[in-house]
C-alpha cells in the first residue's frame, strides 16, 4: 500500500515498569493522524494485550505496526516457549501466569480473547520452544 | 462532574494532579483484573481499584480513564507515581472499601 507508516518496537522481558509503552506510543500516534477514536480503542486494547503477554509469558520479543489508510496491522513476534493448545488458550478464564504476576492484577485469562473480540482479524503461529507470531487487524472505516 | 469538582469536593486525597480538570467523568468503574479493565472501562469513567502499580497507570492511559480512585488504602508505588506524571493521569486515595468510595462518586453525580 503507498504512503503507510511502519513502526517497530523492542519489547523487553520483565520489564513491567515500561510495559504498554510501545501500545501507548502506536495510540498517540494513531490520535494525531485523526484515526477514528474507535479503530484506536480498538488498536490499543488488542495491542496492549499481546504486548503483556510477550512481557509476561514469552521474555520479550518485537512488534511491527503497518498503518495505512484503510488497516493498522500489528505484528508481534517473540522467541519464547510457543503456546501449547492455542484452542485452551484463547478459553476466557485460562491463565499459566505465576503468582507473582497476579499480584499485579494480569491472569485473568483475558487477554487473548479480548484480542480476539477487538481485532477484525487475528492469526497466531506458534510452535514449541521457537517462539509465537500474533498477527492483528484492525480496519478504519 | 469534572475531575476539578471531584477534587474541589475532597472526598477523596489527591495522589497526583493530572492537570485534566476540565475533563468530563462520565461514570464510575470498578475492577482490578487489568484485562476486564482494559475491555470494560469506558471512556472518562472514574475507575475504582486497590491496584497501584504502573500497569494500572498504563491501562487507564490506554482505555481513557478521567481519573483513578485507589481505595481501600492502598497506594500508588514509586513508579506508578512517576508513570502517573509523566502521563498526566490524575490518581485519587480512599481508605475507603472500592464499592462504598464508588457508590459515593455516584450519588454525587446524581
Ligand atoms: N506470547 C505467548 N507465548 C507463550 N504463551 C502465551 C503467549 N500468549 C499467551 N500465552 C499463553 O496463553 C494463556 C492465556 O493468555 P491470556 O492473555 O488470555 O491470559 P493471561 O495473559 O494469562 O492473563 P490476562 O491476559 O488476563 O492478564 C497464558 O496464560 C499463556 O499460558
Ligand atoms: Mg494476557
Amino acid at each position: 500500500m503507498s504512503n503507510s507508516i511502519k513502526l517497530t518496537y523492542q519489547v523487553s522481558d520483565d520489564d513491567f515498569t515500561r510495559a504498554g509503552e510501545a501500545s501507548s506510543n502506536v495510540k498517540s500516534k494513531l490520535k494525531m493522524m485523526n484515526v477514528p477514536p474507535d479503530a484506536i480503542r480498538k488498536v490499543a486494547i488488542s495491542m496492549y494485550e499481546g504486548e503483556i503477554n510477550m512481557v509476561i509469558h514469552a521474555n520479550g520479543g518485537t512488534i511491527t505496526v503497518e498503518i495505512s489508510k484503510d488497516c493498522i496491522t500489528m505484528v508481534l513476534a517473540d522467541k519464547g516457549p510457543g503456546i501449547k493448545n492455542i484452542e485452551q488458550a484463547m478459553q476466557a478464564g485460562f491463565s499459566t501466569a505465576p503468582d507473582n504476576i497476579r499480584t499485579l492484577g494480569f491472569g485473568a485469562g483475558m487477554g487473548l480473547p479480548n484480542m480476539k473480540k477487538y481485532s477484525d482479524e487475528m492469526d497466531i503461529q506458534t510452535e514449541i520452544g521457537v517462539g509465537t507470531t500474533v498477527t492483528m487487524k484492525v480496519y478504519i472505516q | 462532574m469534572k475531575i476539578s469538582e471531584l477534587t474541589a469536593k475532597n472526598l477523596f486525597a489527591t495522589v497526583n494532579d493530572g492537570g485534566n480538570g476540565d475533563t468530563e467523568i462520565t461514570k464510575p468503574f470498578a475492577c482490578d483484573l487489568l484485562s476486564f479493565a482494559m475491555s470494560k472501562a469506558s471512556s472518562g469513567c472514574a475507575w475504582f481499584t486497590v491496584m497501584g502499580n504502573v500497569n494500572t497507570i498504563a491501562v487507564s492511559v490506554l482505555a481513557d480513564c478521567a481519573c483513578i480512585v485507589l481505595c481501600e488504602g492502598a497506594e500508588l508505588d514509586e513508579v506508578a507515581t512517576q508513570k502517573a506524571q509523566q502521563q498526566n493521569v490524575t490518581v485519587y486515595r480512599t481508605d475507603m472499601p472500592v464499592f462504598d468510595a464508588a457508590l459515593m462518586l455516584y450519588k454525587e453525580m446524581q
